[in-house]
This record gives C-alpha cells, sequence and structure tokens, in this order.
C-alpha cells in the first residue's frame, strides 16, 4: 500500500488567458492532515478539482491513492466536501447520504449503521429523516462532512469546510478531522482560518499565484520558538544569567533567550525574579502562521508619486 | 458504463419528479384538460346529431377534434419535456449539486444516461397515460375510437422524447433555460418545416423542398408527428383523401396523414436519440466543472 496519498508534478491549469494554476507539486503522506493555504484566487480550489477529475489539466500530472489524477476507482475512497456545497433539497439526509453510500459501492446490509455513525458524527442524529431543503447553512455544510466522511474514505478533501459553522460547529469540525486522521484517513484541508489551521494540520502547503510558494511542517515554518523580556533592576548580565535557557540577545528594552522551548518560558521568569530582577512583560516570541502568510502573499504597496 | 450507476440515477430522477410535485401538477392538469375535452366533445357530438349530422361525417369530425387536441397536447409535452429535462443536468452544475455527485466513481456518461433513462421513464408514461385516457373518454362520450390508438400514442411519447433528449444534451453545456428554449423552439421549427415542406413541394420548389427536408432530418419530431395523426385517423379519411388530390398536397396539411412514418425514418429517429445522447456525453465529459 502506497504512503503517499496525494502527489502532483508541475500540475497546471489554464482558462482562457487565466492561468488558474501554475506548476504545482504537492504530496500528502498517509494519515497526515496537511493545510492548503493560499488567498482567494491563488488556484486553492482549481487543485482539489484537478484532484478529483472535475477539471483537467492543462500540463503535469499525478497520482491520488496511487491512481492517476480522476480515476474512477481511486475516487470510491476519497470523500469530499466542495466548497460551494449543494445537496438535493428535495432529499432527506439520510437519502443523500444512502445515495453516496450507493455510489461508493457500499454493501446495503452496512449502510444503515454507516449512516448513522457519521450522522452522528456531525451532530445531525435526529434530523435525518428532515429534508435537506430545511435546513441552515450550518447544517447542510454539517451534512457535506458527513458525506465526506461516508465509509471511512482514505483521503478526505474539505474545501473551506467551517466557513458556515458558528465557533461551536467549528470546534465539533476540529474534533471531526482529528478523528478522521486517527482513524488512517489523509485530510487535505483548504481553508481561509489560519488559526484552526495552526491548531490541527500536521503540514500546510501556501500556494500564491498557483504555485506553491512554502510548504513543511509548521514548527520548520514558523522558525524556533524563543521569548522577550522586559527586566529591570537585574545586578547579573542576562547573558550570564540566562546563558543555560538558548542564546540571549539585547532587542532595545527586550532581553530576547532562543531558541526556547514555550514550556520553559515559567522557568526563565522565575530565574529572573530570583536572581532580584523585576519583569515587566513577557512576550512568547514565534512567528505565527498568519505573519507567514501575510509575508509570502502580501502584494508590495506601489510608493505614491 | 456502470448500469448499477445508471440505475441509480434514473431512480433518483423519478423520485425527485415525484418529489417536486412535478408529476402530480401534471397529472392534475391532464385530468382537468381531459374532464374540459370530455364535456367539449359531448356537446359537440350531441348537438351534430339533433342536427342530424351522418355518423360517418360524426367520426370525421371527431377524429379531427382528436388530432387537434393531440397537436395541442404534443406543444404542451415538448414544452414540459424540455423544460424538465434543460436543467437536470445544467441545474445540478450550475447550483453546485454535480460536484459533490461527480466527486464519486460515477462517470458523468452514467449521470447523462441515467437522468434520460428517468425523464424517459417519466416522459413516456406521463404521454402514454394521459393520452389513453383522453382517447377513452372521447371514445366514451363520442362513440368513437381511433383505429390505432397505442400507434398514436407511442408516437406521441417518441415525440416528446425527442425533444426531452435535446433539451437534456443541450443542458451539458449550455445554461438551463437557454437549453430548454432552443429545445422548444427546435421542435416548432420542426413542425413549421413540415407544412412548409409540403407546401414546396405542391410549387415544385426544389431548394425549399431539400431545405425542409435537411429540417426534418435535423430534428425529427414532424415525421414522428405523422405517426400521432396515421394512428386517430379513421381509416376511411384516408380513403377518401388518397382519392382527392395530389399527395403532396395532403403533405402539406399537418393534420393529415396517408401513412405512417416509414421504417427508415423512425429508424433515424432512433439512431438521432442515440447521436444527440452520444454528442450530449462527449461535451459534458469536457466541461470543466
Amino acid at each position: 500500500m502506497t504512503t503517499t496519498t496525494i502527489r502532483t508534478t508541475a500540475l497546471r491549469k489554464v482558462y482562457a488567458r487565466t492561468v488558474a494554476l501554475d506548476g504545482l507539486d504537492l504530496e500528502v503522506a498517509a494519515g497526515e492532515i496537511l493545510g492548503f493555504l493560499g488567498p482567494n484566487g491563488a488556484g486553492k480550489t482549481t487543485a482539489v478539482k484537478l484532484l478529483l477529475g472535475l477539471v483537467t489539466p492543462t500540463s503535469g500530472g499525478g497520482e491520488v491513492l496511487g491512481r492517476p489524477l480522476g480515476d474512477r476507482a481511486a475516487r470510491r475512497a476519497i470523500g469530499y466536501l466542495p466548497e460551494l456545497f449543494r445537496y438535493q433539497q428535495w432529499l432527506t439526509a439520510r437519502e443523500v447520504l444512502g445515495l453516496h453510500a450507493r455510489l461508493i459501492g457500499l454493501p446495503s446490509a452496512r449502510r444503515p449503521g454507516e449512516i448513522d455513525r457519521v450522522l452522528a458524527l456531525v451532530g445531525l442524529a435526529d434530523r435525518g429523516r428532515d429534508r435537506v431543503g430545511g435546513f441552515s447553512k450550518g447544517m447542510q455544510q454539517r451534512l457535506g462532512i458527513a458525506v465526506a466522511l461516508l465509509g471511512d474514505p482514505r483521503l478526505v478533501i474539505l474545501d473551506e469546510p467551517t466557513s458556515a459553522l458558528d465557533p461551536v460547529g467549528r470546534d465539533d469540525v476540529r474534533s471531526i478531522i482529528r478523528e478522521a486522521r486517527d482513524r488512517g484517513s489523509a485530510v487535505l484541508l483548504n481553508s481561509h482560518l489560519l488559526g484552526e489551521v495552526e491548531r490541527l494540520c500536521d503540514r500546510v502547503a501556501i500556494v500564491h499565484r498557483g504555485r506553491v510558494v512554502a510548504s513543511g511542517r509548521l514548527g520548520d515554518l514558523l522558525g524556533e520558538s524563543a521569548v522577550r523580556l522586559r527586566i529591570t533592576d537585574l545586578a547579573t548580565p542576562p547573558g550570564t544569567l540566562l546563558a543555560g535557557f538558548g542564546r540571549v540577545a539585547t532587542d532595545g528594552p527586550w532581553t530576547v533567550v532562543q531558541p526556547l522551548d514555550p514550556d520553559r518560558v515559567p522557568d526563565v521568569v522565575a530565574a529572573v525574579v530570583a536572581a532580584g530582577g523585576r519583569v515587566h512583560a513577557v512576550d512568547p516570541a514565534r512567528r505565527s502562521l498568519e505573519d507567514l502568510f501575510l509575508e509570502l502573499v502580501r502584494e508590495p504597496v506601489e510608493p505614491v508619486p | 458504463m456502470t448500469p448499477r450507476h445508471v440505475a441509480t440515477i434514473a431512480v433518483l430522477t423519478v423520485h425527485e419528479v415525484a418529489r417536486r410535485r412535478v408529476l402530480w401538477v401534471l397529472a392534475g392538469l391532464a385530468v382537468v384538460s381531459v374532464a374540459l375535452v370530455g364535456f367539449g366533445v359531448e356537446r359537440l357530438v350531441s348537438l351534430a346529431r339533433e342536427d342530424g349530422v351522418s355518423e360517418v361525417q360524426l367520426q370525421i369530425g371527431v377524429s379531427q377534434v382528436l388530432i387537434l387536441i393531440a397537436f395541442m397536447f404534443s406543444f404542451v409535452l415538448a414544452m414540459s419535456a424540455a423544460f424538465l429535462a434543460a436543467p437536470a443536468i445544467a441545474g445540478d452544475v450550475e447550483s453546485g449539486v454535480a460536484l459533490a455527485l461527480l466527486a464519486r466513481p460515477i462517470s458523468r456518461t452514467d449521470l447523462l444516461l441515467g437522468r434520460w433513462l428517468g425523464l424517459t421513464a417519466v416522459v413516456t408514461s406521463y404521454t402514454v397515460g394521459s393520452g389513453l385516457l383522453a382517447i377513452g373518454v372521447v371514445r366514451l362520450v363520442s362513440g368513437y375510437g381511433p383505429p390505432l390508438p397505442f400507434v398514436a400514442v407511442s408516437f406521441l411519447a417518441f415525440e416528446a422524447t425527442v425533444v426531452m433528449t435535446l433539451a437534456l444534451a443541450l443542458g451539458t453545456r449550455l445554461p438551463g433555460m437557454a437549453a430548454g428554449a432552443v429545445s422548444v423552439v427546435a421542435f416548432g421549427l420542426a413542425w413549421f418545416g413540415g407544412v412548409l415542406g409540403g407546401i414546396a413541394a405542391v410549387f415544385e420548389a426544389t431548394a425549399l423542398v431539400r431545405a425542409t427536408e435537411l429540417l426534418r432530418v435535423l430534428m425529427p419530431t414532424d415525421a414522428l408527428w405523422r405517426g400521432v395523426v396515421y394512428g386517430l385517423e379513421p381509416p376511411l379519411a384516408v380513403l377518401l383523401a388518397r382519392g382527392m388530390g395530389s399527395g403532396e398536397a395532403r403533405q402539406a396539411n399537418p393534420f393529415f396523414a396517408d401513412a405512417p412514418p416509414s421504417i427508415a425514418v423512425t429508424a433515424w429517429a432512433v439512431a438521432w436519440l442515440v447521436l444527440v445522447l452520444a454528442a450530449g456525453a462527449s461535451a459534458f465529459r469536457r466541461r470543466q466543472l
């Protein structure tokens, strides 16, 4: 069994004169959650559609679950929540799930139990017999997640899975995604919510103008963590006192210690206080994903003539 | 092609038509229309009999009324079939329903064929049911029954299926409204082409005859309509008409047919369905969703 769930090489898609995706190289391993980030129009949804065979590449290629892009046999093991989630309004939630269960070839004996499982997972256990047309947008998105998780797919592709959900719903979805990973699914999470990605993903790939501009483990991308302190009344120089924690530098009124495990910040503060110093501010300094994202995708502002 | 997937989508389509109350609205309209037709024909026949009109004249009169009703019904059917089928694929693509469906291991051809099969079942059963009901009611109130009622309703259902197939296939590339409108216009043009072709033949306008013949090949509904008319006419009317005037002149009358569509014409109509569906499937496969 392959350990790589998705691998694309120089995947390119051009619509008329618009380059939607310009040489995407992407790799997702089995059992990992990859955050797929990018500004509007970066090509994220196009990439997802290429993986599913909903659009065909202009050039380049790739494999999903060891099969060519869009392969029907591979699609049997892929769950997908589109960004524009919409299901047959005249069917009940159970009927929508029954339809998808038939299409993925789930044995009829397993269908009722599996439908119950995914409905309970997304919090719609008591709404299964209601028509989708009567659902709120958030409930329809929950149903879409249930459809995507039906039959324990090996790859789950979620395109903005929490766009219609309230904070409680978002938290639920995070748990659901972690559970899917724990059950062995690889998850490609396409989201604008950077905090959500930061909390959830093993790795991220940031795409801008159709190309991956950064990818890797979050720790590697965001750099080593540090702490910045504003200290006064310290008799011993901070460089001597705190040398055992990491490299010590001065940045204006700030003393910076790095690299430093975030769990050791209280120990640094305790050491300063024990040495008679007064601590006025503590800033666990690490670039956030948002800082990195903005750095990579923000357009330079043209100077006013 | 995966027959299981085709069957799943066909059942879903019938389910959709029933659940969205389209079928029940059409059935209700059919019952109301048939009741009105029954009432009207009964009144006409009673008045004619009071005036001493002969039974032969009555038969021909009632058959003409029945053909006129079938003519109106064929237009209603064509429009209903077109506007039922046009959004079947186009609407799913526009709304996004198709994205979730086609990400599953189902081919676009299977989706199209399933839609076609489901809609054909709906259109055919509706046409045959309401057509036979109308013929039965007319027979009940007038005593006149057409010689080949099953032939008439079969050609009527075939005609509606042709329009439905065109709308469905066009909907794989065009927006639903455009696909429906083009199909209804094509149906109207084909009917007009049939009449015009007959008139052109009388005046020996060869170029016009060829143009209308081409139109009839491109859209075979007019040829099928002749089958409906043939099935509704009393044999006596056919014999009388054959004895009078030229064959070309009779062809120009859209409410008369002295023969059913030939096997070649009917076979072409079947081949036309297959070709249009194949073209629709090919266009749908290449569509970027």
